[in-house]
């Protein structure tokens, strides 16, 4: 069984948790999260050209890279959390560019090695997948897809194909971190990717306070946070490790708590 | 490599020029993609559609743009070419069109595919402002509501367009995430494009993005070559012997060229942005990128060895860009195309030149094209033809030529 597979086995919905590396000090932020209930890492690779994602997540982004995070320092930063946390799934999320830089086998080939779980690449939709995804597969890392609002029935099962890991529902017709979904619609969204698919589903976009990420774990497997918890780190700069573990234990309790009592 | 049967057959059923090309967006934007595809399938064969397309290019565009002899120019040029060379250079008026460059000719195409798609809302993005006038004319022209993107840095440096976008009554946006340039207003738009796509066509302005933009983008410009070439067949009865045309993102250069592609004997010059030159800063990605995937497509790219997009820069706002359509990718790799490049300080002297030799005043881009023929035409012999496309025109360059000769205007 896959880190990733085991972390949505557990009793809990999952509590997934992005950070930018390079940004600040993405060991000690890494190690908060997991500190403060993470159960699954994502860990955003910075492009120049984040075209998917709003201000909190372009600005970390550019932050990072003027800091000079290269390919070779998010490698290292995966291979140094995988050596502290031999158990907690870790997901690449980024842009193809910096992906298939030096080749997708190559890629394929440096995550593994890193001890990454599985990536997500937003600009390569199921009509690209030639481009990664076989890479990935053969080298044994799950490629995880997206489902987004606009995703409709006649396509889901595109979308599917070839899906590993988890499917990362995106709430929100939009880009990361500005407005949240009517829970009713996640509801119906995480109902009909259920019927499609055995794949556990994770739910994002706009998922900022306790009470959305419990009422959204009512309903899926896991839950994404990402610009919540880069504003933080924006915020405290060196000291934001203890401000993002205070902040996860609050998520995590809710999402803990989601299921209770529910048969 | 083997010669296809057609240079012209390009793209595949998914967008791929070769290994070019192709739908590298978020899933969000895919399902519109597809629809849009789809779309332009059934207006492309529709002839309703492309008899309101022609119509307006006549009556509001001015289409059929010049073909035009220079006379006194061919002769500047021979006398500094070796005996018996110095070729006619003869130029498509393609800035003589409403809105004073080729640009319209697509946004007229695009809107039409808005209006039958029932989309309320456009928006686009823009370097110069060439692409966001010509968009903001034919929202005005059609009464749909319009934003433009456009990096801070070019708002500032822009604002006779940022002017005039307004009176047109767009909604100019500054975008000051990024570097400020071209390539933030893409991402800009991309975003905007993203979180509405229920009402809103964006109204791409180079032959680049996600399929069909490419090939569609492509497919309106392809008027001026289809002109020029009918024009020069019944003039000179003869084809050129060379295109030239100058490269942002290529759409006019694809324009020119792609309706001659299958002419074995016409040779094509694609002219990048060389800014200070190649060993510094510049535009020209073949000559200096190498290819990736940047804002929905697969194409030659300024980047590092990370994948990270370099800023370009070019004195011609319009070819400050770290991509090039991935057409020109395919036809640089498969040789049916030369591509070179010209810096500031060429297409400085070549837009000066110009003036006083023909009475034009050639836009910045076109620039760069008119100094890649004068190198030309000293290898040409003086019975040969060059076609360049005279993109746009340069009422909106006169204050960066102003600033770059050191005159206060």
């Amino acid at each position: 069984m896959s880190r990733l597979s085991q972390a949505f086995a557990k009793e809990h919905p999952a509590l997934v948790c992005f950070v930018t590396a390079g940004d600040g000090d993405t060991s000690a932020v890494l190690d908060a999260l997991v500190a403060g209930g993470a159960d699954v890492i994502e860990l955003g690779m910075p492009f120049t050209d984040p075209m998917a994602d709003g201000p909190a997540i372009q600005a970390a982004n550019i932050r990072s890279l003027a800091a000079g995070t290269t390919t070779a320092d998010i490698l290292g930063i995966a291979r140094d959390f995988r050596d502290r946390h031999p158990d907690v799934p870790l997901v690449l999320m980024g842009y193809a560019n910096p992906m298939l830089r030096r080749g997708a086998e190559w890629f394929a080939a440096a995550v593994r090695e890193a001890g990454v779980d599985g990536v997500i690449c937003v600009d390569v939709p199921p009509e690209e997948d030639d481009a990664l995804g076989p890479a990935l597969r053969s080298a044994g890392i799950d490629p995880i897809r997206l489902a987004t609002p606009t995703t409709d029935a006649a396509r889901l099962p595109e979308v599917l194909n070839g899906a590993s890991g988890f499917v990362y529902y995106v709430s929100v017709a939009g880009i990361t971190g500005l407005q949240q979904a009517a829970q009713g619609s996640i509801d119906a969204a995480v109902a009909r990717l259920k019927a499609a698919t055995d794949l556990p589903i994770a739910v994002g976009f706009g998922v900022r306070t306790p009470e959305q990420a419990g009422a959204i774990a009512r309903v899926s497997d896991g839950v994404v946070v990402g610009s919540a918890i880069v504003e933080l780190v924006a915020r405290h700069g060196a000291d934001a490790a203890i401000h993002v573990r205070t902040y996860v234990q609050g998520l995590a309790a809710a999402v803990r708590a989601a299921r209770k009592g529910i048969a | 490599m083997n010669a296809p049967n057609s240079f012209r057959a390009q793209p595949d059923e998914r967008g791929h020029f070769g290994d070019y090309g192709g739908r590298y967006v978020a899933e969000t934007l895919m399902p519109l993609i597809l629809d849009l595809d789809r779309e332009y399938r059934a207006a492309k064969s529709d002839p309703a559609f492309q008899a309101q397309f022609e119509d307006l290019l006549e009556h509001y565009v001015g289409r059929p743009s010049p073909l035009y002899y220079a006379e006194r120019l061919t002769h500047a040029l021979r006398e500094n070419a070796p005996d018996g060379m110095g070729p006619e250079i003869w130029f498509k008026r393609d800035e003589l069109n409403h809105t004073g460059a080729h640009k319209i000719n697509n946004c007229i195409g695009q809107i039409l595919l808005a209006i039958r798609m029932g989309k309320t809302r456009i928006i686009a993005e823009t370097g110069a402002g060439q692409h966001g006038v010509a968009t903001a004319t034919v929202c005005a022209r059609f009464g749909l509501p319009c934003v433009i993107y456009m990096g801070a840095k070019d708002v500032e440096r822009q604002q006779p367009n940022v002017f005039r976008m307004k009176l047109l009554g767009a909604e100019v946006r500054a975008v000051t995430s990024g570097a400020n340039t071209l390539k933030d207003a893409m991402n800009e738009a991309m975003r905007d494009w993203v979180a509405n796509v229920h009402d809103t066509f964006y109204i791409i302005g180079t032959a680049a993005g996600p399929h069909p933009y490419p090939e569609m983008v492509r497919d309106f410009q392809s008027v001026i070559g289809r002109e020029a070439r009918e024009q020069m067949l019944s003039r000179t009865g003869r084809l050129p012997d060379l295109l030239v045309a100058a490269i942002g993102g290529g759409s006019n250069a694809i324009g020119l060229f792609h309706p001659f592609l299958d002419d074995a004997d016409v040779r094509m010059l694609g002219v990048e942005a060389a800014g200070e030159g190649l060993g510094k800063k510049h535009a020209a990605s073949l000559a200096g990128g190498s290819p990736g995937v940047l804002h929905g497509n697969k194409t030659y790219l300024l980047q590092d060895e990370d994948g990270q997009i370099a800023e370009a820069h070019s004195i011609s706002a319009g070819l400050d860009y770290p991509g090039i359509g991935p057409e020109h990718a395919w036809l640089k790799d498969i040789g049916r195309v030369e591509y070179t490049s010209v810096t500031d300080d060429e297409a400085l002297d070549a837009f000066q030149f110009l003036c006083r030799t023909e009475g034009i005043i050639p836009a910045l881009e076109p620039s760069h094209a008119i100094a890649a023929v004068a190198r030309k035409a000293r290898e040409m012999r003086r019975d040969q033809v060059i076609l360049a496309n005279l993109c746009g025109r340069g009422d909106k360059d006169i204050f960066t030529v102003a600033h770059a000769l050191g005159v206060a205007i």
